[in-house]
């Protein structure tokens, strides 16, 4: 037998073949997975790169250097907590005309023209931030018209070009960062809008949303997963929520138009109502994961808990519900984040009005940051492209925090057994 | 089929002890129309270790848990007739089941103590009784479970490490102090050394034949040796019935019925 290879149904040729197959069915997978990773991976540079690429300018806006002197106008400061009143004061001083004056002797006549009319705003908040600017005068960073700072960039008007290179020569105008587009509301001029109204809107409807979905949620699936009877009524239960899960949100803002805003007419397009209907549509999303997360909890746990002589209620709430409280979180965020980035059933409620004053309350008009990012997306004027996408950048940054959270406390508090 | 009189346990005896801790009498558990349990009768008493033994799935576990009415978390369990403890029906509507299981305790085949510290582990079941009026009184239940349980030692300098960090015998003796801290009348194990190395199951051992006398135990458990080393009295299951029950010196040496021979011998199980 010697030389001779011994030849059993393992170590035959064809079983060496059907290996050298196999191999190949494995490296022809694992090359696939990779291009699916890959191509997401693609996807996601290319989506993040353009956001970023557009929206850092959206960051900026084109403003002019001007030296302005109050020297011998008799301009007083109004001594009041109330900065609008403030303002109105300056307004009334003739600050606006002092700052164009000075806008004229800087830029000359056609220069002049593209300062913003607004423009005048940037220097009285100044003067009220400190009062002795009166005396010593200063440069200010005013900001333009829109069509100007088009044509600075090399779009729109051609006729404004040539006095933006020439202004560019002269060295009177720039781009730079706009502190104020993360403190100021929506505008009509997009070198004038920010983000801040819609950021305090998105916060008060957050809240409500919270406050009505997290306890409903919790207690819904806390109820089925630990009370319930496991019959017909149940399942048809269960099969509503998930299918709840899965309804088009904005079915959800067709109810909240239906019911809500019938019961509240004077309601239209505030926080409360938006929050409300949200919740409708985070509600099941928090009993889904809750559920499983209770599920989750082993059954020796309760068992151990009620072999000592605790009620169900304390089995439930000493034990199962802080076992599971990390999954109902996570669940709860992710809920959360889809609902901030949510636009269709706001639109339907009226939460997609011009809201220039940030809401103090949940009963005020206001808008959240997907709707205007909507409406800014909607407007012809260049100068909205960019703050369009320097919104999406802000929303995109809260909702990466909100993920990072979720995934931070399922790390920090999940339990292991 | 063997009538109740001559599986009643204390023959004998009888006349030299009191009343039983537990009585059950013809009791028959249902799953759905499953019947698990068929007409057993049995006395638990606190002077002895009662071990259940048979082989799997004759019903052993099942009526264990019936004596402190965990099967009731089960949907479909039902459970006919009459299980006493001191004389009062612990299925009759006016018994909470509350305080049935404060006063017949459990532990589990598997160690389950709560994902918390050792001292909440044993802090629970007082707290929730309100058995300890402030901090002193709650750290001596403590100490005293623990020290019965013989952890006392291993664990005193670390009472605030999690529950779960511990061994598996350690675990299953925290378990037990944990049932132990409410000062319970009855002990039921169900297999409490099934998951344990055979140091740790002397050790528990040892500590059953400590707790004797003080509790009523009952143990379920598969191991012979083991029923024949800590029990005085023994039952042995078949199929849902109680074929026969004694004194354990007796069932192991000289059973009256041949499926016990049978069984105890190694021919099935």
């Amino acid at each position: 037998m010697t030389g001779n290879p011994i030849v059993t149904p393992t170590r035959s040729p064809a079983f060496e073949a059907r290996l050298k197959k196999r191999y190949a069915a494995e490296r022809r997978f694992k090359a696939l997975g990779l291009g699916a990773v890959g191509f997401s991976l693609l996807v996601l540079v290319f989506l993040l790169g353009t956001m970023i690429w557009n929206g850092l300018g959206g960051f900026q806006r084109t403003v002019f250097d001007v030296p302005v002197s109050f020297e011998g106008m008799g301009l007083t400061v109004m001594q009041t907590d109330n900065e609008g009143a403030a303002i109105r004061a300056l307004q009334s001083q003739g600050l606006p005309e002092i700052v164009s004056f000075a806008a004229e002797k800087t830029l000359g006549e056609a220069g002049a023209a593209q300062i913003n009319s607004e423009a005048w705003r940037e220097v009285a908040s100044a003067i009220i931030a400190d009062p002795s600017v009166v005396q010593r005068g200063g440069t200010f960073a005013l900001p333009t018209t829109d069509r100007f700072s088009t044509a600075y960039l090399g779009e729109g008007q051609a006729a404004l070009q040539p006095l933006a290179r020439e202004l560019e020569a002269q060295g009177h105008v720039r781009r730079a960062f706009d502190f104020g587009f993360l403190s100021r509301a929506d505008a009509t001029d997009a070198q004038l809008v920010g983000i801040w109204g819609a950021l305090v809107g998105s916060f008060y409807t957050m809240i409500v949303t919270l406050l009505l979905a997290f306890p409903i949620g919790v207690l819904a699936a806390l109820y089925l997963e630990e009370y319930a009877p496991r019959n017909r009524w149940t399942d048809i239960i269960e099969v509503s929520i998930n299918n709840l899960a899965a309804v088009p949100s904005i079915i959800f803002g067709l109810l909240g138009l239906a019911v809500f805003l019938t019961l509240f007419p004077t309601l239209r397009s505030a926080p409360v109502i938006g929050g409300m209907t949200l919740a409708l549509m985070t509600m099941p999303v928090i009993v889904i994961s809750g559920r499983n997360a209770i599920k989750a909890v082993p059954p020796s746990i309760r068992d151990g808990a009620l072999a000592v002589g605790a009620s169900p209620v304390q089995v439930v709430f000493h034990h199962v519900l802080p076992l599971a409280l990390p999954g109902i979180l996570t669940g709860t965020i992710i809920g959360m984040a889809r609902a901030l980035g949510e636009t269709a059933p706001l639109l339907l409620i009226g939460m997609r009005a011009f809201v220039s004053t940030p809401p103090t309350g949940f009963t005020d008009n206001a808008t959240v940051l997907p709707m205007q990012i909507y409406l800014w997306s909607d407007q012809v004027t260049r100068g909205f492209v960019e703050r369009t996408s320097a919104a999406i950048i802000v929303l995109l940054v809260f909702l990466l925090l909100m993920n990072g959270l979720a995934i931070y406390l399922r790390n920090r508090f999940e339990k292991k057994w | 089929m063997v009538t109740t009189e001559t599986l009643s346990a204390d023959t004998p005896h009888a006349q030299e002890l009191g009343e039983p801790k537990m009585r059950a009498t013809d009791v028959s558990v249902f799953y759905g129309d499953k019947k698990a349990i068929d007409n057993v009768s049995i006395d638990i008493r606190t002077e002895h270790v009662t071990a259940f033994i048979g082989p799997s799935g004759c019903g052993k576990s099942t009526f264990l848990r019936t004596l402190n009415r965990m099967n009731d978390t089960i949907g479909s369990a039902r459970v006919e007739g009459v299980i006493e403890l001191d004389g009062e029906d612990i299925y009759h509507s006016g018994m909470d089941v509350v305080q049935l299981r404060a006063r017949v305790g459990m532990v589990f085949q598997k160690p389950n103590p709560f994902p918390k510290s050792i001292y909440e582990n044993i802090a629970y079941g007082p707290r929730i009784h309100g058995l300890a009026e402030g901090k002193t009184e709650m750290d001596a239940i403590v100490e005293r479970s623990l020290r019965r349980a013989g952890l006392w030692e291993e664990v005193k300098d670390r009472l605030e490490d999690s529950g779960t960090a511990l061994s598996g015998g350690q675990q299953q003796r925290l378990c037990i102090a944990r049932a132990i801290a409410v000062d319970p009348e009855v002990i039921l194990m169900d297999e409490p050394c099934s998951a344990l190395d055979p140091i740790a199951t002397a050790k528990i051992e040892e500590l059953i034949d400590e707790l004797r006398g003080r509790y009523a135990i009952v143990i379920v458990t598969h191991s012979m040796q083991q029923a024949a080393r800590v029990s005085q009295r023994t039952a042995f299951f078949h199929l849902g019935n109680l074929v026969e029950y004694g004194h354990t010196s007796d069932i192991f040496t000289n059973p009256r019925e041949k499926r016990t021979q049978d069984y105890i011998t190694g021919r099935y199980g």
